[in-house]
């Protein structure tokens, strides 16, 4: 029973992370351009020289 | 990662919005990104591929125009488009997002705290996780609840219900209760069945929006095909430059070949081909020389002209149109989702059940503590969880497989209109035919010469060179080198091909209405290439299907009688020609009367006020910006075939959601007995609330192949 205690809330806190990590995509406009982050991963960072 | 974004430490930048239509893949988005770059003054640009648009932060010194030809030396076009529309603005969406993630981040945690009280926790330790689902519940649906609450009191307000109106007291009353029974030690809380289901209610509500999102503009667009301004002839004799909305009746405007006109006027002086077909949906240019009348939007093709300003801004006719498409688009507003006519009986049965089991179980001897626990149970268990999944879910997935077909639908109510579509009405120009002049009689024009009338017509914008170079290019002619390339007025292009004078214009005997160009080398007789609009490929086809899946067709053109005759001829349809865009408002307007429901297909922004009147309508990706705005369907191709497709696909469509409708009924049937009876537990609940809706999103997946 005492785990508990210590449990859930480290539980609710680990979870509350990944939410204000969402939130905080979602605000830096990350799922602004689905479609846009699928095409760049082809792009080629450096211009061959 | 990838994007050459340089953070500057200058102060007071300007960011600008550019559509840039042309952007195709990943080398696209890396040219306009690189390319923008080292453009001085430019500080970074984004291109957002979603909305085919690129963000340039900028100095305020470079100007829109300075930016929009960097862009074209890219090899793009692009046009500057205001804040106020931008494409950004899908915060409905993004609240929608949010609330769904709160709701689901709390159904997981509550749910875990529910799976132990339903294996046997009990006394302090269940007292305790009733405590912390509450914790966790009640702030959770005080925010992830608001869509349905604001949508509920809205209703409610104007004396009507809606499906949020059962939602919103189920999802409060049981909320209530639950926290009651935690703080007196009860043995049921209903959290878990609470946040779950709004959780599965904002899922559906978000697939809706995300699909809306997909379409937006409207009459933004129209206005932006007119130019944004002119230059101005002063007495003088010195020109300025004045925006668009500046412009007054009685100014001289000089419009140089290439630009768009930014005000209705009388031409003064010049004489030079018209492209119309913004307005008319017309392919051929259209003569115009002093004294003629010319409207804002047409663009100039071929040489200078001045024109008297007659109309400028809000009196334009495309302004009007504009505004005739605006009104004409307030009737289907008024469109009842399928959804919200199921909630009409819906609703006021749910709340008379609920209320009976309350006064039942009352008179039964209940105390009425345990009457509400009840009538709550009956609440939440006849909850619409299935009803607001079944209609969003069957139209996102056949809205992805008629996407993969090449159909774009706006939004979901667009489906359900489409699937009860009993007559059709064609544009003609653009719709049943490509919209395109196409070379007749090719074969005329010798294989020695096609490098030389190749390289002239690649050097003219006029719709017929460009027709021409297509029809070359696929036939695999290289243009030849010319030297001494100009373009006269009126006339065509002329240069010289090693010595040797060639020029490719206007036949010199050219008859009204036809379309020809004639190709002269030296001193030979001139070579001539007739062009007609051809009928798109499968048009027949097509109109044959879809006569027999039940629709009675028939065109709508603003042509005169005789340019519309062949194509009548070949489809064999009534049509009906001449028509202005008011015309053909009213003709949709008389069938609507007699309780058709007409599918308006149209391309032109003359057909912009019907395909927004029309009960709902369709556009081909070939068609103008305002066509696509206002239609609530857009197919890409040559092929009519993608309009049958589309209608079968609703149908279906419509199909399932009947389907998925019978399945939540019949749920209903078995479920509420249990209600009544009070055998409902919160895992009675969170069972039959997931089971129900499993099913349904499975029967949704089955319109994946909707669109073969």
């Amino acid at each position: 029973m005492t785990g508990l205690t210590l449990l859930i809330p480290l539980a609710l806190v680990l979870g509350l992370c990944g939410l204000a990590a969402f939130f905080w995509a979602l605000r830096s406009g990350q799922f602004d351009d689905m479609d846009g982050a699928a095409l760049r991963i082809l792009i080629e960072d450096e211009e061959p020289k | 990662m990838n994007a050459p974004v340089r953070i500057a430490p200058a102060p007071a930048l300007e960011r600008t919005l550019f559509a840039v239509p042309g952007m195709r893949c990943a080398a696209c988005i890396s040219k306009l990104e690189s390319g923008l770059a080292p453009v001085a003054g430019v500080i970074s640009a984004r291109v957002n591929f979603t909305a085919r648009c690129v963000a340039v932060d900028h100095l305020p010194e470079l100007t829109t125009k300075d930016i929009q030809a960097a862009i074209g030396a890219i090899g793009f076009d692009a046009e500057a488009i205001s804040d106020a529309d931008a494409l950004t603005d899908n915060g409905e969406s993004r609240a929608l997002m949010r609330a769904t993630a709160v709701a689901g981040f709390a159904a997981m945690n509550i749910m875990l705290l529910s799976v132990s009280i339903w294996s046997g926790a009990e006394a302090g330790t269940r007292d305790l996780f009733h405590l912390l689902s509450g914790i966790i519940a009640i702030p959770t649906v005080t925010y992830s609840g608001r869509p349905f609450f604001r949508s509920a009191w809205a209703a409610v307000r104007r004396g009507r219900t809606n499906m949020d109106v059962p939602i919103s007291i189920g999802v409060v009353l049981v909320t209530a209760l639950s926290l009651f029974e935690t703080l007196t030690g009860g043995a049921h809380a209903y959290f878990d069945g609470a946040v779950m289901l709004l959780f599965f209610l904002l899922v559906g509500r978000m697939l809706d929006s995300v699909m809306r999102d997909r379409a937006r503009g409207g009459v933004a667009a129209l206005l932006k095909q007119t130019a944004t301004g002119a230059r101005v002839a002063n007495p003088d004799g010195s020109t300025i430059w004045i925006a668009a909305e500046a412009l007054v009746p009685g100014q001289l405007m000089i419009v140089p070949a290439g630009e768009r006109l930014a005000a209705d006027g009388v031409v003064e002086s010049g004489s030079s081909g018209l492209d119309l077909s913004l307005l008319t949906g017309e392919s051929a240019p259209c003569r115009v020389s002093a004294g003629a009348h010319v409207h804002a939007g047409t663009l100039n093709l071929d040489s200078p002209l001045t024109v008297r300003v007659m109309a400028a801004g809000p009196d334009t006719a495309i302004a009007d149109i504009a505004r005739l498409m605006e009104h004409a688009g307030q009737g289907r507003s008024r469109y009842v989702r399928i959804a919200d006519r199921a909630a009409r009986w819906y609703a006021p049965a749910v709340h008379t059940l609920a209320i009976m089991a309350f006064a039942g179980w009352m008179l039964a001897g209940a105390g009425w503590h345990e009457a509400l626990l009840i009538a709550a149970a009956v609440l939440i268990i006849t909850c619409p969880c299935a009803l607001g999944l079944a209609v969003p879910a069957a139209q996102i997935v056949a809205a992805g497989a008629l996407m993969r077909r090449g159909v774009l639908i706006k939004d979901g109510s667009a489906l359900e209109r489409l699937a009860e579509a009993d007559r059709l009405l064609f544009d003609k120009t653009g719709t049943l035919t490509l919209g395109r002049p196409e070379p007749v009689d090719l074969e005329r024009l010798p294989h020695a010469v096609r490098p030389a009338a190749l390289a002239l017509a690649q050097a003219s914008k006029h719709p017929l060179s460009a027709a021409l170079r297509r029809a070359l290019e696929a036939d695999g002619a290289r243009p030849a080198a010319l030297t001494d390339l100009v373009e006269e007025p009126g006339f065509g292009m002329r240069g010289r091909w090693d010595a040797v004078p060639v020029s490719l214009g206007r036949p010199a005997q050219a008859t009204a209405g036809e379309m020809a160009v004639a190709f002269v080398s030296d001193d030979a007789p001139p070579v001539v290439v007739h062009f007609r609009d051809a009928l798109r490929p499968d048009a027949a086809a097509t109109v044959h299907r879809l006569q027999g899946l039940g629709l009675e067709c028939s065109i709508v053109s603003g042509d005169r009688a005789a340019a519309a005759l062949p194509v009548v001829r070949a489809l064999e349809l009534t049509a009906q020609t001449g028509m202005r865009p008011q015309d053909k408002i009213d003709a949709i307007a008389r069938l609507a009367g007699a309780g058709r429901r007409v599918l308006m297909v149209g391309d032109g922004l003359n057909d912009g006020p019907a395909l927004a009147a029309a009960h709902v309508s369709m556009a081909p990706a070939s068609a103008s910006d305002v066509g696509q705005a206002a239609a609530d369907v857009v197919f890409l191709g040559d092929s009519l075939a993608p309009v049958a497709t589309a209608i079968l696909a609703a149908r279906r469509t419509m199909q399932v959601v009947r389907q998925n409708f019978a399945i939540a009924i019949a749920y209903n049937v078995l479920a509420v007995p249990l209600a009544l009876a009070g055998m409902v537990t919160p895992l009675v609940a969170a069972i039959a609330m997931s089971g129900s809706s499993i099913i349904v999103v499975g029967n949704a997946l089955r319109l994946r192949g909707a669109a073969r």
